[in-house]
């Protein structure tokens, strides 16, 4: 009885026994899950980095970006990352606060919407919420449009998922005091409520609700990627809120040099070059030749929303009470 | 218990598996709670999240159970070509990973779905699936298999003497055999199914349509990742803890003790059967709502079989693998804890039932994190966890068998002077060959479906076949993730069908 039980124990500490060499430095990059995924920037910002720095770059994938954040808490200063890369600025604050984080002391000239000048979290890519729909049902202008349309939508669960907590912030910062009485309006549009982004994108696409959550940029992948000119993202006029992806240096780490030059990478041509038809947002340093053809086809918001990181935290529990008290009528 | 008379094999295999179960349940609760900086307590939310979780789990379970009933007894009394493919087949739902079973269900209940283009069809008004009767049936959906699978062990343990007793007395076998062998399984299926719903995360959130559909184990997902809160984390698995004893001791004051003997193992036949149609009819409306959704499963995966990347196939590999680990030690533990016997299997059969997933996972990860790297233990833990969580349904299975052989051989045994090895080997595992089988497959295929701890383990290199299904979605390629649930419905239901019938060769039903 003792061997049936030992022997397979064996060999799965032989089969996932990974097999970096000694001598290499090894670079650990802890990100969400579907940057490493094979159509994720992952493996081409993986060959990019290792020409150039004589190094191992591995990846370890969290779950989503606040499972990172999370995993990252989990594992404290014993952490073994280099690299946190895939908070958002609604996660920012409660990493800093975690004080695990060194600063970048880079200074880039982003092509954000918006002024950067944070000095541990460095933005690889940032994008627009939006709500996306099918080319040719009647698109709301606004949230509050929405709200009083009898159109059909999923959203994710702000607890769950970062998307949902975009959205949580974009109708509390377009509506302030306001918001709750927008959340008990959209009440009977919202269809369900999902755990994650996958499940809810998956029952759009299958038809289950006219419009989902996601990001301006989402057409361009069906666009590119499946010569599918479909789907659209709904502008509204109230403002879209962004997401702005970041990454920041563990300050613990034992890579210090490396990790200081992954960064100074990050913002380099090599990696934001991927960043457009991999992670289908829009790079934080837009490349010398542009964009991918078909980005010029997507909605541009007038206006962009953001809280700072600091106001996002300050904001976020009252939010979700109001977000829960106004769906659970 | 016939076990006080009985001390034939030695106890330490069984207190060994005892042992590694608590520390995996209780132990990492403990891991979690160590770590925890207490402060706040719970929340009107979290209780209102309790007052959910419950009512869908009650409500779920009892028309799982109810409807198992008629269904399983259908079963048991009726032979027809295609039988044994029928059961197999039924129990597929019970191993999907949740989401493949969601959007299965969509795709027949959903707004575009099979059932309302049928409404439409006929001038009806659609029908929505989101809200409260949606959690409730997809919890059917998800574990009607199960109580039809236990139910019907149950009918199948009926010696084939008593039903030739009763026919010969010309007395009511509703009555004399039926009725007490319900009263000794139907409370334990409902127990498990009960936990099994109470456990809930995404079934409930995805179909719940909103936060009203709050479960503890969501709550838990909140504490654990929005709010890093490991205190709460922590109170809230305690609750879950709580919430299973009161129902486990329920369970067990209601269940009736089973009595009905050894037999010959001989094929029943039985003499009391009128109206076939009325069993067919039972029979095919199970079928229906059970095998429609898992079509549609196949039907969405087929054009994305061609799209999918060829790591798909490593993913599997690394999946079969960690399956059949997991299938080894599951059993291995089960047979162990069922010859030791006495409260232990009872306690263990349904422990790992109400632990979080995620303060399993959690606790795991920080107990590993103090010696090694969590990936270079990935798939290993996961193969214990899996095992761990698949073992009360094995026991289930295994250890009234395992009793009864005992009970009814136990005497003979001694007298022959048996013991130890040449016992299990000559006399109880030929005759726990069925469910042996049964509990391997089903923990090989549940291991197989499962998402829960790799997610907080796996690197790059250790990727499972759920765990690629999600990544695939999470970049969009839905229809080549689409794909991979069918590639991941048809090995689980293989390894399963192979287990279960690796169990009943030469048996005759």
């Amino acid at each position: 009885m003792k061997n049936t039980t030992y022997l397979p124990a064996v060999a799965g500490l032989v089969l996932c026994a990974t097999g970096a060499s000694a001598e290499t430095p090894v670079l650990q990059v802890m990100t969400y899950d579907s940057f490493v995924s094979e159509w994720g920037p992952g493996p081409a910002v993986e060959a990019a980095f290792e020409e150039t720095c004589a190094c191992d770059l591995q990846f370890v994938g969290a779950g989503d970006g606040a499972s990172l954040l999370a995993r990252l808490q989990l594992e404290g200063p014993r952490t073994e990352a280099d690299i946190v890369l895939g908070l958002d600025t609604n996660l920012t604050a409660a990493a800093r606060e975690t004080g695990l984080f060194a600063s970048h002391g880079l200074s880039v000239d982003l092509d954000l919407p918006i002024a950067w000048d944070d000095a541990e979290f460095l933005p690889f890519d940032w994008g627009y919420f939006a709500f996306v729909g099918n080319v040719g049902d009647a698109a709301p202008a606004s949230l509050r449009a929405l709200a009083d349309s009898d159109a059909q939508i999923v959203i994710q669960d702000p607890r769950s998922s970062t998307p949902g907590l975009g959205l949580l912030m974009w109708v509390t910062a377009a509506y302030g005091d306001e918001a709750e009485a927008l959340w008990a309006d959209l009440a009977d549009n919202i269809v369900t409520v999902t755990p994650g982004w996958s499940e809810a994108y998956g029952m759009f696409l299958d038809g289950e609700a006219d419009a989902v959550l996601s990001y301006t940029t989402s057409p361009a992948y069906h666009l590119i990627a499946e010569e599918d000119d479909s789907k659209v993202a709904w502008g509204f006029d109230e403002g879209h809120y962004m997401q702005v992806e970041v990454a920041g240096k563990v300050a613990g780490t034992d890579q210090p040099e490396l990790a200081d030059q992954f960064l100074a990478f990050m913002v380099s041509e090599a990696f934001q070059g991927v960043i457009p038809t991999t992670n289908w947002m829009y790079p934080s340093v837009t490349p010398a030749d542009g964009l991918p053809d078909g980005f010029e086809t997507l909605l541009t918001p007038a206006k962009a929303l953001l809280f700072s990181p600091e106001d996002a935290a300050a904001k976020r529990d009252a939010a979700l009470d109001e977000w829960r008290a106004a769906l659970s009528q | 218990m016939a076990r006080s008379t009985f001390p034939i094999t030695p106890r330490w295999p069984g207190t060994v598996a005892a042992v590694l179960v608590l520390i995996l349940t209780i132990g990492t609760l403990g891991a979690v709670a160590y770590r925890a900086e207490w402060g706040s307590g719970l929340s009107a939310a979290d209780w209102a999240a309790i007052r959910f979780t419950v009512s869908q789990a009650l409500v779920s379970a009892v028309i799982s159970v109810v409807l198992a009933i008629p269904v399983a007894r259908a079963l048991a009394r009726r032979q027809f070509p295609g039988r044994q493919m029928l059961i197999t087949l039924l129990g597929a739902p019970f191993l999907l990973p949740v989401i493949v079973a969601v959007l299965g269900l969509l795709a027949v209940f959903g707004r575009e779905g099979v059932l309302n283009r049928l409404l439409e069809g006929l001038g009806l008004s659609p029908i929505s699936i989101f809200g409260f009767h949606g959690v409730v049936l997809a919890h059917v959906f998800f574990n009607l298999p199960l109580a039809i699978r236990l139910i019907l062990q149950g009918w199948l343990s009926i010696p084939a003497e008593r039903f030739r007793l009763v026919a010969t007395l010309d007395a009511s076998v509703a009555r004399l055999l039926e009725w007490p062998m319900l009263r000794a399984v139907v409370p334990s299926a409902f127990l498990v199914i009960f936990l099994i719903c109470l456990t809930s995360f995404a079934v409930a959130l995805t179909l719940g349509g909103g936060p009203r559909a709050t479960t503890v184990e969501l709550a838990i997902y909140q504490a654990l990742r929005f709010d890093f809160d490991l205190g709460r984390a922590a109170l809230l698995a305690c609750i879950q803890f709580a919430i299973c004893v009161i129902a486990a001791v329920l369970a067990w004051r209601v269940a009736a003790v089973d009595a009905m003997g050894a037999g010959l193992d001989r094929v029943v036949q039985r003499w009391d059967l009128s109206r076939p149609w009325l069993d067919f009819a039972m029979i095919l409306a199970g079928a229906l709502f059970l095998l429609v959704p898992l079509g549609m499963v196949v039907l969405r995966g087929l054009p994305g079989l061609t799209q999918m990347p060829e790591t798909i196939w490593y993913a599997a590999l690394r999946s079969v693998f960690v399956a059949g680990g997991s299938a080894v030690l599951c059993v291995t533990m089960a047979v162990a804890l069922a010859l030791r016997g006495g409260v232990f299997v009872a306690v263990i059969g349904v422990l790992p039932l109400a632990a979080s997933g995620l303060v399993v996972g959690t606790g795991a990860f920080l107990i590993v994190f103090s010696f090694i790297r969590p990936s270079d233990v990935a798939l290993v833990v996961t193969m214990l966890v899996n095992a761990t969580l698949a073992l009360p349904f094995a026991l289930r299975a295994i250890a009234p068998a395992v009793e009864r052989v005992a009970a009814d051989y136990g005497r003979l045994g001694r007298s022959l002077g048996m013991a130890g090895w040449g016992w299990i080997r000559l006399i109880v595992l030929p005759r726990i060959r069925r469910p042996l089988g049964f509990a391997a497959g089903l923990a090989a295929a549940l291991s197989m479906g499962d998402l829960g701890v790799i997610t907080l383990f796996a690197g790059q290199a250790e990727e499972t076949l759920p765990l690629a299904m999600y990544r695939l979605m999470g970049a969009y390629r839905m229809e080549a993730a689409a794909g991979a649930a069918l590639v991941l419905l048809a090995m689980s239901l293989l390894l399963f069908w192979i287990c279960d019938r690796g169990g009943r060769v030469d048996a005759d039903l």
